[in-house]
């Protein structure tokens, strides 16, 4: 587990170092692949995952998903599923 | 997941995670504890390149997506790099388990232009490694080098290290060896008795003391290296009263991949009697997983005995393993004796006490190496070959 992160809107993540992220068509679902394991993700995580891809902003990601899917407050499930995924070391923070 | 269900019915088949592609037997080494088929020099012609990626493609369809290169020594096959990329292609994450012999720059390269994703580079004769570690000597000039081409191609830094009676007593200084060598992960693995291993097994089952010591040497290691290298401490069943969840359970997740193309639910399934697996050049993967009666033969509860049958553990454990079960038991569908309910646990409480003679060599037959001569041998002792201690 890594330290938990502090992060603004401006933050970029990228994938972790080893990980990488992809569509199952067998699982029907996004996975995250590692040496010798694999992370089934859910379907929002997923959508956040897809475009965590070491240029976005937190913001910006904020923004895509919100057009994608009108009307839904996604700001918590956000940060929370980002503090998760950067707690397990499925995404760091990229330096600018 | 569908997991082993509580009735005794055919369950639910998941689609297989992991491929184990066992891509050769051939090997330049000759380890002691190697978990290989001692009756190896009985097997067929290796599959083809492109049989091989035949086996990628229909596995990956039906859904395996981890992919492990292994052998032998996979890279003795001089199409490995045909196969990686092929895999990466694919989208499988790909591991290349070696002893880092005969792992060029030239070689390296061509994986990581290919899309190999992970190297775990295992020390094969650790004593020795050891010993020429301290003595600044060759086979850890070679892995040095290895070591440092995996580093300059960006790979995690993964080393294996097999312990067993003879070299345990040194995990310090084997710790020491990995932290020199830039390791971010170490897996201590003692060996499990399969193989090779079996047949040596006086040899390395170690004592209870000499497991407790590189216990406590690993952990005084973690505290001292912290975050910066992960150690996995895998301890040896013999020592454990809970049976392993063997593969996950019977053709759960994992298709093993012989080098004659026989496919296997696990690496060593191939010894049990009454069972026929077939081979990867005759049948579809999709067939073989779903269809074919080796792999459904110890799916689900239904072949238990007791105590397994009405143990509420068996949705965990699956009964243990059953390649080991025969093994130690002449049945496969026996509890496998490491669990302390097994009427036949007795004889891992033999095996261990039996080491439990510090320093002694226990047995009066010499150790036997892995190589072709010793496997011809072992094939003609009897018609399984399975290799019960001698």
């Amino acid at each position: 587990m890594n330290d938990p992160v502090k992060f603004t809107e401006d933050t970029v993540f990228d994938l972790g170092r080893y990980f990488r992220f992809q569509w199952e068509p067998a699982q029907q679902g996004h996975v995250l692949l590692y040496p010798e394991g694999m992370v089934k993700l859910s379907g929002s995580a997923g959508e956040i995952m897809k475009r965590v891809n070491g240029s976005a902003t937190v913001k910006s990601i904020m923004e895509d998903l919100e057009k994608t899917f009108p009307g839904v407050d996604l700001r918590g499930d956000v940060t929370g599923f980002l503090e998760v995924a950067h707690g397990n070391g499925w995404i760091r923070v990229k330096q600018a | 997941m569908e997991t082993a269900g509580s009735e005794s019915s055919r369950p639910e088949i998941s689609h297989p995670l992991w491929l184990l592609a066992e891509v050769t037997y051939k090997c330049p080494l000759h380890c002691v504890f190697c978990y290989n088929p001692v009756d190896y020099t009985r097997y067929g012609p290796e599959l083809s390149t492109a049989d091989w990626l035949k086996v990628l493609r229909d596995s990956r369809a039906i859904g395996a997506t981890q992919l492990g290169f292994s052998g032998g020594e996979p890279l003795m096959r001089d199409d490995l790099e045909i196969l990686v990329t092929e895999a990466r292609k694919l989208g499988y994450y790909s591991n290349l388990i070696t002893s880092g012999v005969g792992l060029t720059e030239k070689r390296i390269a061509a994986f990581k232009e290919g899309g190999l994703d992970h190297i775990q580079l295992s020390f094969q004769d650790s004593t020795r490694e050891m010993n020429d570690f301290l003595s600044s000597t060759k086979t850890f000039e070679l892995k040095s080098k290895v070591a440092n081409l995996i580093q300059q191609y960006d790979y995690p830094m993964v080393l294996n290290i097999v312990l067993h009676r003879m070299n345990i007593d040194h995990t310090w200084e084997i710790l020491e060896m990995a932290e020199a060598m830039g390791a971010e992960y170490v897996e201590l693995a003692n060996t499990q008795y399969y193989g090779w291993a079996l047949v040596n097994r006086d040899q390395l089952l170690p004592t209870r003391e000499q497991l407790k010591r590189a216990e406590e040497a690993t952990n005084n290691f973690r505290a001292r290296v912290g975050s910066k290298m992960k150690i996995y401490f895998v301890v040896p069943d013999y020592y454990a009263d809970r049976p392993k969840a063997c593969m996950n359970g019977w053709g759960s997740v994992f298709i093993t991949v012989q080098a004659d193309g026989t496919v296997l639910p696990c690496h060593e399934a191939r010894m049990l009697p009454g069972l026929t697996f077939p081979n990867a050049r005759d049948h579809d993967m999709k067939w073989i997983w779903y269809d074919s009666p080796g792999f459904n033969t110890y799916r689900g509860d239904a072949w238990m005995k007791e105590p397994c049958r009405t143990c509420p553990e068996k949705v965990k454990d699956f009964g243990g393993c059953r390649c080991q079960a025969f093994m130690l038991t002449g049945d496969a569908t026996n509890a496998d004796p490491v669990c302390s309910l097994s009427p036949h646990h007795h004889i891992v409480t033999d095996a261990v006490e039996k080491a439990q003679q510090p320093g002694q060599r226990v047995t009066v037959h010499p150790i036997v190496f892995r190589d072709d001569k010793s496997s011809r041998e072992l094939s003609k002792r009897s018609e399984h070959a399975t290799a019960t201690p001698v």
